[in-house]
């Protein structure tokens, strides 16, 4: 799960590392009250989980009321690469002397921590690793070891940051290190880290991202769940607990698998059409997880064909069979079905739908036959 | 001959007494697994269908001589069962649980790595393995493997390398060994460590490997095959039309910035040599052809 900015410096104040203050707003008047409470002059910042928010306008300085007013009512609504802004954050402006970056990431090659750790920051750091690679210090981090101040105070001489910077940055970096670690964060990154005019480090923007296997610990995490997704069939399927993503095409996708179903969006695409979501049921598809799949796909207004793709490993196909004709009991289904049903108790499966097939519902035997099916009819 | 395990390997399941282990469990024995004991702390001393519970995995061990084991824990105990294994002397332990925090992962990778290096993680999050005819610890259906090779089979999906083994086994092509690595962001055994085991392998003449979106390992493979392999390997890698910066199922099948695209991986793999497929039917396809050229 990707935080906000806001939900992401409330993660690191839990963890000691210093940030400006501020309050999150939803109206006009929300605006004006943090920026009372965070004091002038304040920036008035777009919560989205999109980069390119200040090229955007979504990023402004209000020094009184007034211009938290204008700019609070211009940012909010505003629809930055498709994401509409429904919240803001107000926090106290700080006087910029230095900008940095550093992250934790795992570095999933090495199979340990990566750190990186730049004095160029306020840029991408992809920019930055592109252009001047040369600029970013990076350690490789012993799980079992873990970051000591020892190791965290000459990688800041590596990284060559600022000298009234580095007691500071090396400390805060071992506390970002410990919110990667017990925060159980996918990724937990500061761009920028500042310097103030004032002699002071503090992470002025923050990057999260949250391990979702990790939630199970986590009971906090509840309170960031505002927002997550804006897509509604995305909302839809979150409920009933099914691993979705919606996409733009007309094919609905259902299969059992992740790797299945990454492959059933790849051989639609192969034979011309496109999907309209990635579903994966995974194992076991009782009724139940087939009528709730077929629910959120069928609540898609752009499906047209809707793609069931299962190879039975300890799914059985005849079970897979039930949970069709029971969830076409319970729900009413707009778009044509195509079926590909293979492994285990396959034969099984497909006897018990035989009866049931027609033109709303039909079989084909291999995946790609079936792709091609699904395609023709969502183009109609 | 088979990679990893074979008809003498004997396995202790962790995690027989729960309803995934048992179901899985006997089945693998079924299959004609050597499965010579469970654990369970608190049910040692009794019994699942025959095969006998120990309180913990160094009694389990000193009984048995077992030197595979299967977990089949829930996410947060896992991590502890892997260790447990371990530390009793366990040479293979295939971990099919689906769910662990990466964190958890990584730590345990690094322990293994520190003070069992003797030790091979298969897993976690992974289909397991199947030596067709010989043993299978995981969760594959033994019915659509077929023995005698000449094919090994490594893949990090599970659902595609039942689809892989069916292409190739409808076709009366058997498989050597078929190993699933899983989709976590760190496995304990990788592409180029089945590789590897593969081309030592005299029974495997080919190799299919099935690869997806997100992280590196493809790539590497890649150099590896083109350094080290020379046995024929067919390829395919799922999440061409995956879009970036969304973790499909896998926790490890995301594309992050330009990294980890399937058209990445798939160039990578042409360059070294490798026959790249764009879909599983085309994969087994592929294969057969390989096969019949053989010899």
């Amino acid at each position: 799960m990707d935080l906000f900015e806001y939900q992401g410096k409330q993660y690191f104040a839990q963890f000691g590392i210093s940030v400006s203050p501020g309050g999150v707003a939803d109206t006009v008047d929300e605006a004006v009250a943090a920026a009372e409470q965070a004091g002038y002059p304040v920036v008035v910042k777009a919560q989205v989980k999109v980069g390119g928010r200040g090229k955007a306008g979504g990023i402004k300085l209000a020094d009184n009321a007034e211009e938290v007013r204008l700019h609070a009512g211009n940012i909010l609504g505003m629809d930055i690469k498709g994401h509409v802004v429904r919240r803001l954050w107000v926090e106290h402006s700080s006087d910029i002397a230095k900008e940095y970056y550093a992250s934790f990431t795992l570095d999933r090659p090495n199979k340990c921590h990566l750190g990186m750790l730049s004095k160029e920051g306020g840029v991408e750091i992809e920019v930055v690793a592109e252009e001047n690679p040369d600029a970013i210090a990076k350690i490789s981090i012993d799980p079992i070891v873990g970051l000591t101040l020892e190791a965290a105070t000459a990688w800041v001489a590596a990284a060559n940051l600022d000298e009234e910077a580095r007691e500071q940055a090396a400390q805060l970096l071992v506390k970002l290190y410990t919110c990667y670690v017990e925060g159980d964060c996918d990724l937990a990154e500061i761009n920028p880290l500042i310097l103030t005019t004032d002699g002071k480090v503090h992470a002025l923007d923050a990057k999260v991202t949250l391990d979702d296997n990790a939630s199970f610990r986590h009971p906090e995490w509840v309170d960031f769940a505002w927002g997550e997704t804006e897509d509604v069939r995305e909302q839809m399927a979150k409920e009933k607990g099914l691993n979705y993503i919606g996409l733009d095409g007309t094919v609905g996708i259902i299969a059992n698998g992740a790797g299945l179903a990454m492959s059933t969006l790849d051989v639609v695409n192969q034979v011309g059409g496109s999907a309209a979501n990635f579903l994966d049921i995974g194992g076991g598809a009782s009724p139940d997880v087939m009528a709730a799949a077929l629910e959120v796909i069928n609540s898609d207004p752009k499906v047209k064909a809707i793609f069931v793709n299962i190879f039975g490993g300890i799914t059985k196909v005849d079970d897979v069979a039930n949970g069709i004709l029971e969830a076409l009991r319970r729900v009413s289904i707009a778009a044509p079905i195509v079926l590909r049903l293979d492994g285990t108790n396959a034969a099984e499966g497909r006897a018990l739908l035989q009866p049931h097939l027609n033109d709303q519902l039909i079989a084909e035997p291999t995946m790609l036959d079936a792709a091609r099916r699904a395609v023709a009819l969502a183009g109609k | 001959m088979s990679i990893f395990v074979d008809e003498n390997t004997k396995v202790i399941v962790q995690g027989l007494t729960g309803g995934q282990g048992r179901f899985h469990g006997l089945r693998n024995r079924d299959y004609g697994t050597k499965v010579v004991a469970g654990t369970s702390p608190s049910k040692a001393g009794t019994d699942v269908d025959g095969v006998p519970i120990y309180a913990n995995m160094a009694e389990a061990v000193a009984a048995t001589g077992a030197t595979a084991s299967f977990v089949v824990v829930p996410p947060a105990g896992a991590c502890a069962a892997i260790m447990e294994a371990a530390q009793a002397g366990i040479e293979f332990i295939v971990c099919i649980t689906e769910g662990i925090p990466a964190q958890d992962e990584a730590l345990t990778y690094a322990r293994l790595v520190q003070e069992f290096p003797g030790t091979r993680l298969l897993g976690p999050n992974c289909p397991g393995i199947i030596s067709p005819g010989k043993c299978n610890i995981g969760i594959t259906s033994g019915d659509i493997a077929l023995p005698g090779g000449p094919v090994g089979i490594v893949s990090r999906s599970g659902t595609l390398t039942y689809q892989a083994l069916y292409e190739l086994s409808s076709q009366g092509i058997g498989q050597t060994t078929c190993v699933g690595i899983g989709g976590d962001p760190v496995p304990g055994t990788n592409f180029i460590d089945c590789l590897e085991a593969f081309q030592a392998d005299p029974e495997t003449k080919a190799i299919m490997m099935i690869g997806e979106i997100g992280g590196s390992e493809e790539e590497r493979a890649a150099q590896y095959i083109a350094d080290y392999v020379t046995k024929p390997v067919v390829s395919y890698v799922a999440g061409v039309t995956a879009p970036p910066g969304r973790k499909m199922g896998h926790a490890g099948a995301i594309i992050s910035g330009s990294q980890g695209t399937a058209q990445a991986k798939m160039d990578a793999l042409r360059a070294a040599g490798v026959t790249i497929a764009l879909n599983p039917t085309e994969a087994g396809n592929a294969m057969i052809e390989v096969v019949k050229n053989l010899k």
